[in-house]
This record gives structure tokens, sequence and C-alpha cells, in this order.
């Protein structure tokens, strides 16, 4: 519910310069070009917006990093080195995809560490489980032995 | 008056939960009945008193009583009825209010249903359950009070935030809620077992239609949330990984996790360890969602340090309960018996499996939230943590969970045979795999990724309705007898087919959507039309309308088919709401079949066109709709016989491993 809040609060904030998301006359002409635009906006954070992609964006300023992305594309950029570029202007604040760095290394360590750790514990978990299960105490094998015997002796008795 | 009542009663109800909190605990550690027996009693009054105080605030949103600060706040005289109503949780002060209730109302449940449980039991939960009303009343009246009044009281309100006012009000924040704060009662389950250091088999009997009842109202608040902000936002996406959703979505992938491990320790009374830590966990997520979205940290570190009071005191809340539970949890567990033993292939393991993946999604999922704020506290860098993230660590995680769920229903517990399981599950593939290759070979452009996406929905499905043929042996007898065989299946049975059947739909429509949307932006001028997807949208023009709160600037739309003929007419809107200034868009909806037609409208251009963004999603509203059916597996599942019927009593222990076999 508060995103709604958050929302509406910069649908005010930009209320006096409406722009839309994705311009007709921002679009490239080359579709590659433009496809490969669009897949770089969507990991560009509008930096004014609440967790919003420039590529969703109404704000100016993420009017602004659309256009200078189709610009250094069509400069002929690779998509790292655009990046490269709007990182080095604006921090990696601007990444909504965090590189993977030492800083970044428990965020992207945690669901493969979790998972093998896990998935180790679980399985030792089920194994030793097991093991002390198949192996019987003498005191339960001379119980067991009792047992067998006595419902043994009474088999013929009850058919 | 009637607000001074409320408030009254809201002080009245924080002094009961006080009460609560204390004297049937105590009963229960000194064996005193009378003791106990008053945890119901205070219960159910203590729901009723917070019912009052939340009636007496809806009252003061119907009549428009701007004297009170937060009605002036948040409502408007011209406001249409029902959003005067839902106003009423639309803002901060409302929302915990409404959050208490569920969470008393909760309480009165357990005090009503719970005649049957073993006493102390009982008693131990319904304190509990007090410690948290009180923590949450307290909260509500020293820092969020919504009866504050306001001297001399304005002619006219603010209005409600014009993005709020909508259906979407009245179902998403209650629904949402009530299964947020219903899993409190798993979690004072949970700890009421360590404070008695034993859990038997009534406690996971009583567990999991907790649970159960919870995490339908969780997935139904969620699917809601998520189509509102599809149709309201005005860009077409139906998840946007926000932190406001990701907060939602821990408590779901924990809960979701409780769900199958529960099964476990009632079936095989093993896995009870976890089952207890998962629960404490899954509502610690609860507590920790509502502090990231009540504090403000989310938006910014600094909004937190600027007006602490709140977020700190949820701060405590967070730290005591969760710290709390954990370190009793910490000193008990080793007390705790563990328990059945299985071989990892089997129904057990499949399940373990699953509590592996859904609890490293939650810890994902979690780890991406706090991120950027952890970073920013320890290094003073801001860095971003959004979509892309959580596509690239959360997808491969759900993954092979996807693959894997049409195996658990069929394998036997305690020792499964996968061969067996995969020879039945034959059809189920066949399907799947013809799904893969018309996708290929009738989707134009339809890439490898896309095919096999839609073959893991269908998987899933065919997966699910095999679990329910094998199990009536259709094709083995008789028709009739395998139409009675299935109507005489067990209702969990019938619930666990038809929601993961219900994730399947879910899948297909998420798959279809993302990799078969078809965009269009461009400016349109009367009377002009465009492609979309081999059909033609024709605009035909804009009109002004007058609404009770708004004006807005509607434009007519006619869909056109391949052949020309209409397949249907679609209104967009840009909306201005008069008291805020405030303008929202209003997208236009056209649903065919399971596939939407989506027009967002956008600036007029100088020479009498506007800027028009069209979308084609092709099934997506399958995504929502397998919401649905989940929400009606979980209804199903919870009207089990066993639930029915004495479930709680004593004597479970022994009727326990029948049943089991039998499902």
């Amino acid at each position: 519910m508060r995103r709604f809040c958050i929302a509406a609060l910069w649908l005010a904030l930009v209320l006096g310069a409406p722009a839309w998301a994705v311009q007709p006359d921002e679009r490239l002409a080359d579709p590659a070009l433009e496809a490969r635009a669009r897949t770089l906006s969507a990991e560009l954070r509008c930096m004014v917006c609440q967790n919003q992609s420039i590529d969703d964006s109404d704000a100016e300023l993420a009017h602004d990093l659309r256009v200078l992305v189709r610009e250094r594309l069509a400069a002929g950029d690779t998509n790292e080195q655009v990046l490269d570029f709007v990182v080095a202007r604006y921090g990696e604040f601007v990444l909504l995809k965090p590189r993977f760095s030492a800083r970044n290394a428990l965020l992207w360590g945690t669901p493969v560490v979790l998972l093998v750790v896990g998935g180790v514990v679980a399985l030792v978990a089920a194994r030793s489980r097991r093991k002390t299960s198949t192996r019987l105490s003498d005191e339960e094998k001379a119980a067991l032995d009792r047992i067998l015997a006595e419902s043994g002796s009474e088999r013929p008795g009850s058919v | 008056m009637i607000v001074e009542t409320g408030h009254f009663a809201l002080v009245l109800a924080l002094a009961l939960a006080l009460v609560q909190s204390l004297v049937p605990l105590v009963g229960a550690r000194t064996n005193d009945a009378r003791l106990m027996a008053t945890g119901g009693p205070v219960a159910v009054a203590g729901f009723a008193l917070t019912g009052i105080a939340f009636a007496a605030l809806v009252m003061a949103y119907v009549q428009s009583d701007f004297s009170v600060a937060n009605v002036w706040e948040n409502s408007h005289s011209a406001k249409p009825m029902l959003y005067k109503v839902t106003g009423t949780w639309g803002n901060h002060e409302g929302s915990m209010l409404l959050w208490v209730l569920i969470l008393t109302f909760f309480g009165a449940l357990v005090a009503v249903f719970g005649g049957n449980l073993p006493a102390t039991l009982r008693a131990n939960v319904l304190s509990v359950q007090g410690w948290i009303g009180a923590a949450f009343l307290l909260f509500v009246l020293t820092t969020s009070n919504p009866f504050i009044r306001l001297e001399p009281a304005p002619f006219e309100g603010r209005d409600l935030n014009p993005i709020l006012q909508d259906v979407g009000l009245a179902i998403h924040p209650p629904l949402l809620y009530l299964g947020y704060v219903g899993f409190s009662v798993c979690f004072s389950f949970a700890v009421a077992a360590l404070i008695d250091g034993r859990i038997d088999a009534a406690w996971a009997r009583w567990v999991r239609p907790w649970t159960l009842a919870a995490w339908m109202f969780l997935t139904g608040g969620i699917a809601m949330g998520s189509y509102w902000a599809y149709y309201e936002l005005g860009w077409g996406g139906f998840w946007f990984w926000d932190p406001v959703e990701n907060a939602s979505f821990m408590p779901w992938l924990a809960g979701t996790a409780l769900l199958h491990s529960a099964i476990v320790m009632e079936k095989r009374s093993a896995l009870k360890i976890w089952t207890i830590l998962l629960a404490i966990l899954t509502f610690s997520l609860s507590l920790l969602g509502t502090f990231l979205v009540r504090s403000g940290v989310l938006t910014s570190v600094h909004a937190f340090a600027t007006d602490p009071t709140r977020g700190v005191f949820i701060l405590a809340i967070l730290v005591l309960f969760i710290g709390g539970s954990l370190a009793l949890f910490a000193l008990r567990a080793g007390s705790l018996t563990a328990g059945g033993l299985f071989h990892p292939i089997s129904r057990e393991g499949a399940l373990v499996l699953n509590n592996l993946f859904l609890t490293t999604a939650a810890a994902t999922v979690l780890v991406g939230t706090l991120y950027p704020l952890l970073v920013e506290a320890v290094t003073g860098d801001k860095i971003s943590v959004g979509a892309p993230f959580f596509n690239l660590t959360f997808g491969p995680l759900m993954l092979p969970l996807l693959l894997l769920i049409p195996f658990g229903p069929l394998l036997a517990w305690k020792r499964g045979d996968v061969y067996a399981v995969a020879q039945r599950l034959m059809a189920a593939f066949g399907g799947a795999l013809l799904a893969v290759l018309a996708t290929l070979l009738l989707a134009d452009g339809a890439s490898v990724f896309a095919a096999l996406g839609v073959g893991i929905g269908v998987w899933m499905i065919l997966g699910a309705l095999t679990d329910l043929v094998q199990k009536s042996a259709l094709g083995t007898v008789p028709l009739a007898v395998a139409a009675r065989r299935l109507a005489g299946l067990p209702r969990s049975v019938h619930g666990t087919a038809l929601a993961h059947l219900g994730m399947g739909v879910t899948v297909l429509g998420i798959v279809a959507t993302l990799a078969f949307e078809a965009e269009h932006i461009t400016i349109m001028k009367p009377g002009e039309s465009t492609a979309i997807a081999g059909r033609t949208l024709r605009f035909e023009g804009v009109s002004p309308v007058q609404g009770p709160n708004f004006t807005e600037t509607r434009a007519s739309f006619v869909l056109l088919g391949a052949g020309g003929g209409k397949l249907g007419e679609v209104t967009s809107a840009k909306r201005v709401y008069t008291a805020r200034q405030m303008p929202t868009t209003e997208a236009g909806i056209l649903t065919l079949g399971f596939s939407q037609l989506y027009v967002s409208l956008g600036d007029p251009t100088q020479d009498g066109g506007i800027v028009v963004r069209i979308w084609w999603k092709p099934l997506v509203t399958l995504i929502w709709l397998g919401g649905l059916v989940m929400m009606v597996a979980a209804a199903v599942s919870l009207t089990d016989r066993r639930l029915r019927v004495g479930a709680p009593a004593r004597r479970a222990k022994a009727a326990s491993s029948p049943a089991g076999a039998k499902a």
C-alpha cells in the first residue's frame, strides 16, 4: 500500500513537468539498438524515484538518462561501456543490479551459500539419523529377541 | 463523543491485553485452572473493545468528522461512501488500528475454538497473543493515535490520496493483514510450546489450519495487491520487487514453507524443531515487514532519523519479539525430541527440499531488501538492489522447486520410489513436451526459454491433475468408481492438487506475459488506427468527464480483430483530483479470454495528438487467477474432515499414522 503513497508523492512532484516513460521521440531508429537501450534502461535506477527504473519512470531525470543511454549506444558503446559511463557519472546507486564485488559478496553469496549449507545439513541430518536407526543397541536386540520369542511361541496357540 | 468512546475503548483494550499477557501464563505455571480460564473471555472482550474503537473511527470517516485530525488529513466530504469507509485504513494510524483489530480477532478465535486444546497450551498461546496485542496497542496509543482532535475543526478535509481511491483498498489491506497477522497464531503456538517444553500431536494438528488460513489470506492479499498495482500505476507491471512488496512476500515464502513442514510434523511427527523455528521466523518476517513499511526506513535512512519515534518503537517490538522468541528457542529446542525417521527419497524428503528452496528464497529476498540499508549504515555508500537482482537470484531458486512440485505428492511417506513416480508422471511430461513444441511452432518468434517456461507451467498443471488421477485410479477402474473415489479423497488431497495447479496457472501467466507481451508507444489523433499484436486499435476521440471529486479526460478506443470485426471498446483516462490537484492515470483494460489489452495515456502533443502506450498482454489474467485458485485450494483444505471432526482431540496421536498412509 505504501508504494502507492510513494508513487503518488513523486507523481505530485513531477506534475509540473509531466513526461512519459519512453517517449515516441526518444526512440532510436535502429530496432536492435533500441532493444538494447530498453534492456539497459530496465537496469538503471531513476535516482529521484522510489525503486523505479528509468524505463518505467515519468521523471525528467529518467528522460535525460534514457536519452543519454541512447546517445552512448548510437556512438557505438557496448552495453558494459554504457553502464560504466553512467556509473562514473552517478555512482553505483544508479545500478538496480549491484556489481559483483567484495562489498556485495554477502548479497550475491547468500542464496548460493544458504542453499549449499542447508542442503548439506539436511543430508547429513538424514544420514546420521538413518545410521543410528539401523543399528540396534544390545539392549534393544535383547528386547527384540524376547518379543520375537514370545510371539513365536504364541502363534501356534492362537491359530 | 463517539470518537472519545473509541479512544477509551482502545485504552481499555490495552489494559485487557496486559491482563491477558500475564494471568493465563501465571495460571499455566502454577497449574491454577481458574487463572488459566481467564484467558478466553479476556481475549474475546479485548477483540470487542478494539472493534468498538475501530467502529468509532469508521463512523468518524463516514460522517466526515474533520475535527478528528486523522479524518481531516485523509478524507473529503465529496468522496464516495465506499472510499470514506475504506479510507479508514488508507493511512498510517488507521491501518495500524486495523492491524491490531485483526490481531485481537485471531486471539478471540483461538479463545472460541480452542476449547478442546490442552488447558496449559491454550493459556500460554493466549498469553503470547496478549503480549503482541499489548505491544501494538501501546504503539498505536502512544505514537499513532487516530483519535486526536483538532481545535478549531477545519471546514473541509484534505482528501484521500487519489491512488488509494479504489476498490483495491477495500480488499487488499484487510486480506494482507489477515495473512500477516494470522501468522501470529502460529508464532504464539510455537512460543507456547517452547514455554511448555513439549510438542505433542495436538500441537501440529492445531498449527496447520491456522497456517493454512493465514496463508490463504496472504496469498489473496498479495495477488490482489499485484493486480491493483497493475491497473492503477499505469505502466502495466504486475510485480516490481519493491521493498514494500518484498515485505509481504517474505512471510508468504516462509509461510509456504511452514505449511509444508507442518504437514510432515502432523503426519509423521518429524521436523518438529524446524517447524517451531519456521513458525517463529514467519511471524518475525511479518513483524519485520510492518517495521519496514511503517518506519519509513525504506524510503531513506534519513527519513527514519528525522522522525524516529514510530520507527524506534516498532524496532523495539521487533527486537523484543524476534530476539526473545529465538533466545527461547535456543534455550528450549534441545529438550524437544526429534521425531520420525525417513529416507531422503520420500515425501518427507521432498518436503525438506521444498523448505530448503523456499527458505533460501525468503532469505535472498530479505538480504536483497535490507542490503542497501546495511551498506549505507556500514560504509556510507548508497547502492540499489532492484528487479534485475531479484530476477537473477530468485528465478533460478524457484526453477528446480517448480519442476519438482509434481513429484512431491506422489512420493510415498518414509521411503519413496522416484522411478515409479516418474513413470506415473510420464503423461504429464508428455503433455508438457507437447506444449513446448507447440509454443515453438505456433508462436511467432518464441525463444527456447519462453517455450520451456510454458512447458514448466503445463507440467505443473498436469502434474497436479496426475496426483488426483492416480489417487482416484481413473483409467484403471470404471469411471463411476473413479468418480466416487475422487469425491471420497480427503479434502486436503484436493487442496494440495488445486494449490499446485494454481501455482502452475500463475507460472503460465507470468511466462506468457513476459515472453509474448507486445508493446507499442505512439502518438495518435482521433480517428487514427494503430496495429498491436495482429489487431487494430482505433482512437475514437476524447471527452471531458466530471466525477464526484475529480475531473478526467477520457479517451475512447475500439479494438478490431484481424478480419476487421469489432472485439470491444476500451476507455483510458487521465484524472485530476480536485482537492489535492493530483493527476492519476486510469489505464484502459479490455479483457479478451485470459488476455488483456492495456492502454495508458501520456501527454497531448501540440498538433492535437496524444501519446498512447498500448500493450497486448497474453494470458496475463492467469497470474491472478492462479492466486485465486490457490486461495480456493486453501479453503478446500481447511474443510478437511480431520480439521472439522475432533481435530485437536488429545487422542489424535493414535490416529495420525493410518491417515498419513492414506494421504
